[in-house]
């Protein structure tokens, strides 16, 4: 870890730019990561800011105006960034984080421009994990754009839209019910198998012009096991209606609708093959198994898609506050009342202060997990082949192959510094994958559940703080459309249920359990040389959640019934939502922390970095103070609300005093009246209420860490006093460098 | 064929045009408001330039391009991403805190010692390319100096076009007064042109290009000499914006005869 090099604090001058966040998102000496920001940046403050700032988003239907920003992506290379480069791409690797970048830029201006780039994305994703190679040949490379520096060309490249989602009352959050079906068409001897596929969709993104379709199906025949994933083109036989266009409020730049298909297709179609046994055609991947593989790594560029707009509306805010007042005749230059505007108030400044850190923190956990992901792929890969060599597949033979690798790693986790089995057991990479494994079934769900959720919330603080501007189309930074928007990023690719279902499992992994340990070792340890970041309250606040889950774990309600269940939504859910605040509050110290120790060597980012450290750092712990607090108060509701309510009748009430035994204590303890409550009368008689007040007895030990944690929080609402007057006197430019 | 080309294109990087630009004076001098926080572009007319040069080294096989820039260091990195992914160039960057008052001839002396510096630069067939003008405060005058320096006597500015011949000789159109071209014919290399905005349009983004780019762009960034350009004594008294003028009259029923001669008047009185 790294101490302060840097000199004193100053104030910071400017709102951090491209060589702060590079260091910060690791991607300083990623060129090809720093080429692609700049290009979709000056798509989306060029292109897709003039088609909203012109009222574009007022129409449901795809335009020739949505359709050139398509063609605008193409040209900047945008497109060309899922793709390997002998698929004409240019980024080599794992993209994970190359297309978090891209779709955090888009959406800093409109979150529809960013899901027509993701969507497809989206569609080529089930090819791209579960494809064969042919499949992911052949649509990679059609759906690439054409090269810059082959002129001749003038290949227009495919489109796709991903389709799972189908009409009520068929796939929604649940994705296993499905309507969709496929049946065998015709089958000749020693010939590939023709399938007929019917399948109906509802809001699916991208039909309007897609070129093909990963659908989801299930089997209407015998003669084929279970569902799977097939790739359906325009130009199949039969029937590819798309539909009519869905009456969004929201992303409208982005075309959605309920597409109709009915369509002969070869078997060849089905995502990432099939095998024949006994006259029966067995995809070798069921949908789900797609559709995990998908989403795991999709969801996360939402998440910071919502990200995006909250640091967006920094520059905005702070310029309408600042000239809320300037031109009225008793706001002269140079008077507060001219230069500070709505910035004179408190409130104004600490509330643009929670929004800011909050976009911080969404940003941070987001990278973190693109990054993740990025380091997993390869390591997934390098399981697969071990496990496949080992004879191993399919989910449960995995599930018990990898069982001992996970113990391993809890043991590697556990291992003190400067051990020796620390390196035998860290280079073996199923030790690797289980441990980013674990992590990544947290910090995915986690991304898109709080970034989205919360990030919604915070919008609407945003738009309140521009007044009624906030809510009209000319909002500076479209705020209000912002607003409107992360609503549906918390509902596609799987709303918030479903997100908070699957942290009900992971985050209970015993060896997600034994890193979130270390976590807290780690929050402690940072708190030791960085006193005002929020680690130590964060640490404490790590703390009562393990508690609490693992005596949720144990506990019943009074009937007997187990808390923590996944039919207990009340207190699964709940955990889940607390856990979310702190996974992001802990990557963004992690984040501010890697800017201190990489920016002082950065020439670039050097320069005002006595001022942006602790600015950022009084972020920090704003939002770890706040993160605290969400937990412990929803810690002691899940504790303390599943105990019954204490009533006179039962043996709770024989704690309480008698008011005679009142008064014969009164001569050894002077005052005890006045503090003793639910006093008995002579006659039995109690205080008119409910029940006597519950006593925490029992609870001992939360308590104890409760009133920790409270005592953590000293110094909070100094720091948020700190970031507020830099906030105040923060250099911004004189206009967005978008139109609005 | 003729000799490949050697072009250098002098390139800066100024605040986007398209943002408030407020002078301002500063504890060094004039400068812009908020300049720290004005997103960068590479310098239009120079821009232009560039992409002229990658076109006609495109056409000439072996050519070489080499794109020299004084700026701020982190300023440049991040302009350089996007220009990188639109000609094919070599960075030769000096890091240095450039606003649109630094000195011509400070400027056009380390323009002129980063150019002599780069190896395997043959100066009998330089072409040095730049901008006519700058979208900064435009001097007008840096090119030429460097060229004086480098001891290129045949010099063109306001270029919008150059046809180059198999035998390296070239025919250059400068914009003159009254919307007209000059024509000029050159026996061939070296000679200055500085472009106004020629013919091209803006080439799309290759990222491809980009990356093979980056492969001397970044090291060149983080070999940038740093350096403070020297005043020369050169101090302002005073700076400030073209005066933007709009008077608003109602007038009805006036024919266009006397519209024109009103409008003609009021231009001769300006
Ligand atoms: C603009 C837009 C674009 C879209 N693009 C695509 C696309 O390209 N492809 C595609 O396939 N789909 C797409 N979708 C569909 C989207 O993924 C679904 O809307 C989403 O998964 C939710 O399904 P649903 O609307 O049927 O909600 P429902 O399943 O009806 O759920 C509604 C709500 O009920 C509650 N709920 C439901 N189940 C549970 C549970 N088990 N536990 C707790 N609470 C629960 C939750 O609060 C949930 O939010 C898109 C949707 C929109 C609006």
């Amino acid at each position: 870890m790294s101490t302060a090099t840097m000199a004193a604090t100053k104030p910071m001058l400017t709102l951090p730019g491209d060589a702060v966040r590079q260091i910060q998102w690791r991607f300083a000496d990623r060129f090809d990561l720093q080429m692609l920001v700049q290009s979709a940046r000056s798509v989306a403050r060029g292109t897709v800011a003039r088609l909203v700032a012109s009222g574009e988003r007022n129409t449901h239907e795809w335009t020739p105006g949505k359709e050139a920003m398509l063609e605008a992506f193409d040209r900047a290379g945008v497109t060309a960034a899922f793709m390997e480069p002998e698929e004409g791409g240019f980024i080599a690797g794992p993209k994970n984080l190359a297309l978090a970048l891209s779709a955090f830029e888009l959406a800093w201006v409109d979150g529809g421009a960013a899901t027509a780039s993701l969507a497809s994305f989206l569609a080529l994703s089930p090819i791209h994990e579960r494809g064969t190679q042919q499949q992911v040949t052949r649509y990679k490379t059609l759906a690439a754009p054409q090269r810059a520096d082959k002129d001749g060309e003038t290949r227009k490249p495919w489109r796709g839209a991903f389709a799972l989602t189908e009409p009520i009352p068929y796939v929604g959050v649940d994705t296993g019910m499905l309507s969709g079906k496929v049946e065998i068409a015709e089958w000749k001897e020693s010939e590939e198998p023709w399938l007929k596929v019917d399948k109906r969709g509802r809001f699916i993104t991208n039909i309007a012009f897609a070129d093909f379709v990963t659908a989801a199906v299930g089997s209407a025949d015998p003669r084929i096991k279970g569902s799977c994933v097939v790739i359906l083109e325009v130009g199949d036989e039969g029937t590819f209606d798309r539909g009519v266009a869905t009456k969004k409020l929201v992303h409208q730049l982005s075309s959605t609708g309920d597409p109709i298909f009915s369509l002969k297709v070869p078997a060849s179609r089905i995502v990432g093959g099939y095998t024949v046994k006994d006259g029966v055609i067995v995809p070798n991947f069921n949908h789900s198994e797609v559709i995990e593989a998908v989403f795991r790594r999709t969801r996360v560029p939402v998440g910071l898609m919502t990200a995006a707009k909250l640091l967006s509306a920094v520059e905005p805010v702070i310029r309408y506050q600042r000239e809320r007042f300037r031109g009225a005749e008793g706001a002269k230059p140079g008077s507060i009342r001219y230069e500070q505007g709505i910035q004179q108030r408190e409130d104004a400044l600490h509330r643009l202060v929670d929004i800011w850190a909050t976009g911080e923190a969404a940003a941070s956990l987001g990278f973190a997990a693109a990054r993740l992901f990025d380091a997993l792929d390869p390591i997934e890969k390098q399981k697969n082949a071990i496990l496949k060599e080992r004879g191993v597949q399919g989910g449960r033979a995995e599930i018990k192959a990898l069982r001992e690798s996970e113990l391993r790693a809890i043991e590697l986790l556990s291992l003190k510094a400067g051990d020796e089995r620390r390196a035998e057991l860290g280079a073996d990479p199923l030790v690797q994958f289980v441990l980013m494994d674990a992590e990544a079934n947290v910090l995915c769900p986690a991304t898109k559940l709080w970034n989205t959720g919360h990030g919604a919330n915070m919008m609407r603080e945003a738009v309140s703080l521009m007044g009624g501007y906030g809510i009209t189309e000319d909002c500076p930074g479209f705020l209000g459309a912002k607003w409107m928007d992360s609503q549906l990023e918390a509902t596609y690719e799987g709303p918030e249920a479903v997100q908070r279902r699957q942290l009900t499992i992971t985050m209970t992994a015993e060896i997600f359990l034994a890193k979130f340990r270390v976590w807290i070792h780690e929050m402690r340890a940072i708190a030791g040389t960085h006193a005002g970041m929020g680690a130590c309250t964060l640490a404490s606040a790590m703390e009562m959640w393990l508690w609490t889950l693992k005596t949720l774990q144990r506990a019943t309600d009074p009937e007997g019934n187990k808390l923590y269940h996944g039919q207990r939504q009340g207190v699964t859910f709940a955990l889940a939502d607390a856990l979310c605040w702190m996974v992001a509050s802990r990557c963004q110290i992690l984040d501010v922390l890697e800017l201190e120790a990489r920016g002082v060597e950065d020439a670039a980012a050097g320069e005002g970095l006595e001022g942006t450290v602790p600015f950022l750092s009084d972020l920090c712990h704003v939002q770890a103070a706040r993160a605290a607090g969400e937990t412990a108060r929803i810690c002691a509701e899940l504790v303390f609300g599943y105990n019954e309510h204490p009533s006179w009748s039962d043996e709770s009430h024989r704690g309480c005093f008698l008011a005679s035994e009142l008064a014969a204590y009164e001569g050894t303890m002077p005052g005890i009246s006045a503090i003793a409550i639910d006093v008995l009368a002579e006659d039995g008689s109690h205080p008119q209420k409910a029940g006597p007040c519950a006593s925490c007895a029992g609870n001992g030990e939360f308590l104890r860490m409760q009133n920790k944690l409270t005592g953590c929080l000293s110094g909070t609402r100094l720091a948020k006093d700190r970031a507020a007057e830099t906030v105040k006197a923060v250099m911004i430019p004189a206009a967005l460098d978008y139109p609005a | 064929m003729a000799n490949p080309l050697h072009i250098v294109v002098c390139a800066g990087i100024v605040p986007d045009p398209l943002q408030t630009l407020e002078p301002v004076v500063t504890a060094t001098g004039p400068g812009v408001k908020n300049e720290l926080v004005l997103p960068a572009v590479l310098d239009p007319w120079a821009a232009s330039a560039l992409y002229e040069a990658a076109h006609l080294a495109g056409k000439w096989p072996g050519s070489k391009v080499w794109l020299v820039s004084v700026g701020p260091k982190a300023k440049l990195q991040q302009v350089m991403m996007t220009i990188a992914q639109k000609a094919a160039f070599e960075l030769v960057a000096i890091d240095a805190p450039i606003g649109g008052f630094a000195d011509a001839e400070a400027t056009a002396q380390a323009l002129k010692d980063a150019i002599a510096g780069i190896a395997g630069l043959d100066r009998e067939r330089l072409l040095l390319f730049g901008g006519w003008e700058s979208a900064s405060r435009g001097a007008g005058v840096t090119l030429q100096l460097v060229g004086e320096r480098l001891g290129i006597l045949d010099q063109f500015q306001g270029v919008d076009q150059i046809d180059l011949r198999e035998d390296g000789s070239f025919e250059v159109a400068e914009r003159v007064e009254g919307g007209r071209q000059q024509v000029s014919q050159c026996a061939g290399a070296p000679a200055v042109l500085g472009w106004a905005t020629g013919n091209l349009a803006e080439p799309r983004n290759n990222p491809q290009l980009g990356m093979t780019n980056m492969h001397t762009v970044m090291p060149a960034l983080q070999r940038a000499k740093r350096m403070d350009l020297s005043s020369n004594g050169l101090h302002y008294l005073s700076v400030s914006l073209p005066k933007q003028q709009r008077l608003t009259r109602v007038v009805k029923d006036a024919t266009p005869e006397a519209i024109a001669a009103e409008l003609a008047e009021w231009i001769g009185a300006e």
